[in-house]
């Protein structure tokens, strides 16, 4: 009887054959390291810029977004928002940036575990690190149209300036303002990571699949009980 | 206007680097060809041309030199950058000045510590900056001024540049003398010139010679509290003479400072009587009276406490210092100017007005005729006079009218003629004239500057490691230099290039000066400043340089009665209003208007104007001041934001609106 346990971690591989394939096994495990020392790193990078460029403003502003913070002009910026009513930059994504922190190392310890469950069930620890980047920009963009599109009707600059949705990556532009958005490296590490994920479960599958199908035709013929 | 295909094909050169940085982003079709037809048209020949070439600055490049000048009656520090010789702005120092919100609600008790005798004095005659040394080189920290008119002392903080503290004299009211600081910047001299009885009591002036005084004020600065001790400063009294400008010893003169005076004969006028007039009376004799003067043993003999309290201000008297050795005099060519240390402290150089030499003496013959008390007598008063031809080096004819020396980093130093309209440059001797390739103690060349040459201001060179380059002549006269301004014409500030030897030291550029006089003036390298671009952080208090706790802050605006009828009024200001906006008095309140600019952004300073009630104030970004006065006059009053700010500036003002009683 295959316990509910051995179900979700799958068959193990006897220590020989690890040691004649050590490329098949190792491989999966390697990249799942890879990618938790990419996410882990990303934690202390910045996942995305804005820079804002007007004429009074040589060096331009600049803001940047990292998992659990928002630094760099944010007054600034918001005291110029206030013209076009906008709400300040610190009430955007305020949970996010609470837990921020904890899902992505809740995502390395899936990714740990996911190193130990030969079966599909892999698949659902490391999907949501592989989704994670597109989740932060989208989240990211409908911040800015939230923002964008709910301007105080009563600020000054009102009448000039309608509700708008500001570029999350590229160039946008408001007023004098050219607003330049870059990813950080903490996201293109993120995104790396979302690559090398997927590699790991190709390899991953490629290397527990047959063991696993292996498995189910033993438990599937009578002999075997 | 000549320029042939050679001298144009020099000009190329030269002018390259100007037509790249100023002209190829936006006309790549310009060519060194545009230079010479623009020449022409204006009439510039080369050596014009290199001259712009040497002094212009594109825009957004930088000065490498800033010049702190004096004002003079002006009362304020006006600050120059070199070599574009721009006005980069003036520093308010006595004279309320509304632009910097000076004197108008903010500053005023600072101006008041100053007033002579309980009196408002609502200007100064500023004359001779000091800029604060560590080790005989300037710093870039602290810069000080003196006030001529009233004998004060204004310390000035060069990472707001602002003032800071002004200080009165307690017993002189005239202070040509200052401000000259020792190596360390431990004390700030100030010399009492016209003497006066002690705190300009009533005297007769028959009663000259015993109750009128000259002496000197030794101001300790106390620089982590960037402010003057007084309770550590004293005085030293002299004889009335009228003690003039100073120098402080430096390296092989430490611990002494040298000090000239005019009025050695003790004259005291009258023309009214058909006595000589001063002009006659104190230039009689042939010589005045350098003042030789040992600081470090002063300071020994002010903390033992050998002073006498005199208007509440310790001061060593005359006998005491004799007693102590702390006073020598030497002969000086008559009406003096200027004396001026040479950068290895080791010669010092005076000129005298009516004498067409600089007269240098050696620190070297000087001590040693002290250990040996070579004497040529005692004056009228009992002071020791070395003997002159024991402690003089050289004497080197210059010209007409010799003032002030400046020095080059190259053994070269420079004097300004008064009469002959020139700067000389000359050679020194000792150890400094193997870098020249003149002989030593020789005359080089005169450059004619344009008129009446006063100081002289060489890039750092009154320090211990001048750097050449750039010297300003201060000239007093422009006459013909530029469009008539009316009969009141402005100073000419002449940039001269001091970099090439020998006798190539032209004149660069000419600053007109249309709101000051200023006298003297010192060059320091402008990346030895650390001046702050906004306040470090919101709610800084510039008198303290430090947060005022108290200071408003964004959602803690309000307006707050007291039990005592007094209000305080907590605003904060940003682009583009104030908070709170409306303001209702009653008439009678003593109100108290504290108003943080809570900006960030470089630049963003708002002003804060109130009609009737004569308050203007500048509010750089962080800066919070309070602003103190009785709603005596009911009203409804506009204030506003006088700074144009923002595109929204001119709805950013509020009413206040105080109710009759």
């Amino acid at each position: 009887m295959v316990s509910i346990v051995d179900r979700i971690l799958g068959p193990r591989v006897e220590p020989e054959e690890v040691s004649t394939h050590s490329l098949r096994y190792g491989a999966p495990g390697v990249l799942l390291l890879i990618a938790r020392v990419l996410l882990l790193t990303s934690l202390f990078l910045p996942y995305w810029h804005m820079e804002l460029q007007a004429p009074q403003y040589p060096d331009g502003l600049h803001m940047t977004a990292f998992l659990n913070a928002l630094t760099g002009d944010v007054a600034e910026i918001d005291g110029l928002n206030h013209y076009i009513g906008m709400r300040s930059l610190y009430e955007a994504a305020e949970i996010e940036r609470i837990v921020g922190v904890f899902i992505m190392i809740a995502f390395v310890v899936m990714l740990e575990l996911a190193a130990y469950i030969h079966t599909r069930w892999a698949v659902l620890l490391i999907a949501p690190a592989v989704f994670f980047p597109v989740v932060f920009l989208v989240d990211l963009h409908l911040w800015m149209r939230h923002f964008g599109l709910n301007l105080d009707p009563h600020a000054p600059l009102s009448n000039a300036v309608k509700p708008f949705v500001p570029t999350a990556l590229g160039k946008g532009g408001i007023g004098q303002f050219v607003t330049v958005a870059t990813p950080g490296t903490g996201l293109i590490l993120a995104t790396v990571a979302s690559f090398v994920l997927i590699a790991a479960l190709y390899f991953h599958r490629r290397a527990y699949l047959p063991l696993v199908k292996q498995r189910n035709a033993t438990a599937a013929s009578p002999t075997s009980a | 206007m000549n320029i042939k295909w050679s001298t144009g094909r020099r000009l190329a050169v030269l002018l390259a680097p100007l037509a790249m940085c100023g002209f190829a982003a936006t006309a790549g079709a310009q060519s060194m060809r545009d230079v010479e037809t623009v020449a022409k048209d204006r009439g510039l020949t080369t050596a014009d041309l290199i001259a712009a070439a040497k002094t212009y600055l594109p825009s957004g490049q930088k000065d490498e030199y800033l010049m702190f000048a004096s004002g003079g009656h002006a009362g304020q520090i006006f600050v120059v950058g070199l070599p574009s010789m721009r006005l980069l702005r003036s520093i308010a120092v006595f004279t309320p000045e509304p632009w910097q919100g000076w004197g108008f609600g903010v500053g005023d008790k600072i101006i008041a510590e100053g007033f002579p005798n309980g009196k408002s004095n609502l200007w100064g005659d500023t004359h001779h900056p000091a800029l604060s040394e560590t080790k005989g080189d300037y710093d870039g920290q602290f810069l000080f001024i003196n006030d001529k008119i009233n004998a004060r002392v204004a310390v000035i903080d060069l990472r707001d540049w602002e003032t800071k503290q002004i200080i009165k004299n307690p017993l002189t009211l005239s202070d040509h003398g200052g401000t000259f600081v020792t190596p360390n910047t431990e004390y700030i001299i100030e010399g009492g010139q016209y003497a006066t009885p002690w705190g300009s009591d009533y005297a007769p002036i028959s009663e000259y010679k015993e109750q009128y005084k000259g002496s000197v004020t030794l101001w300790k600065f106390d620089r982590n509290r960037g402010r003057i001790d007084k309770t550590q400063s004293f005085a030293i009294e002299l004889p009335p003479y009228w003690q003039d400008l100073s120098d402080a010893g430096k390296l092989a003169s430490d611990g002494f400072f040298f000090m000239n005076s005019l009025n050695t004969e003790l004259a005291t006028g009258g023309i009214q009587d058909k006595k000589p007039p001063f002009e006659a009376g104190a230039s009689r004799n042939a010589t005045d009276f350098l003042h030789i003067i040992d600081w470090k043993k002063a300071e020994q003999v002010f903390k033992a406490g050998k002073v006498e309290q005199i208007k509440g201000f310790p001061v060593i008297t005359l006998k005491t210092a004799l007693a102590e050795g702390l006073l020598h005099l030497t002969p000086e060519p008559r009406s003096p100017h200027g004396v001026d240390v040479a950068p290895k402290g080791d010669f010092i150089v005076i000129s005298g007005k009516l004498d067409p030499h600089v007269t240098i003496y050696s620190m070297e013959k000087i001590k040693q005729a002290i250990t040996s008390r070579t004497y040529s007598g005692t004056d009228e008063f009992g002071v020791p006079i070395l003997d002159f031809d024991s402690v003089v080096e050289a004497r080197i004819e210059v010209g007409l009218g010799p003032l002030h020396t400046q020095f080059g980093p190259d053994g070269y130093a420079y004097t300004s003629l008064y009469l002959d309209s020139a700067v000389a440059r000359w050679t020194l001797g000792g150890s400094y004239g193997s870098s020249t390739p003149e002989p030593d103690w020789t005359l080089v060349h005169k450059t004619p500057v344009h008129y009446n040459v006063g100081h002289i201001a060489a890039a750092e060179g009154d320090t211990v490691s001048p750097d050449g380059k750039y010297l300003v002549s201060l000239n007093k006269w422009s006459v013909d230099r530029f469009v008539p301004t009316g009969p009141l014409l402005p100073q000419n500030l002449q940039l001269l290039d001091i970099s090439d030897d020998g006798t190539n030291m032209p004149v660069l550029y000419d600053m007109a000066m249309g709101v000051g006089e200023p006298h003297y003036a010192q060059i320091i390298k402008a990346d030895k400043l650390n001046t702050w671009t906004v306040y470090p952080e919101v709610g800084w208090d510039p008198h303290v340089q430090n947060i005022n706790p108290m200071a408003p802050k964004p959602k803690m605006e309000r307006v707050q009665r007291n039990d005592d009828n007094s209000v305080d009024i907590y605003m904060t200001a940003i682009r583009s209003h104030f908070n709170p906006e409306h303001i209702y008095l009653k008439q009678g309140d003593t109100v108290r208007w504290h108003i943080t600019n809570t900006e960030r952004a470089v630049d963003a300073t708002h002003g804060f104007a109130v009609p009737v009630y004569n308050i203007t104030a500048s509010l750089e970004p962080g800066e919070s001041v309070t602003i103190e006065f009785v709603a005596d006059t009911p009203g409804t009053f506009p204030f506003y934001c006088s700074e144009f700010c923002s595109a929204l500036h001119l709805e950013m003002m509020g009413y206040l609106m105080v109710e009759p009683k």
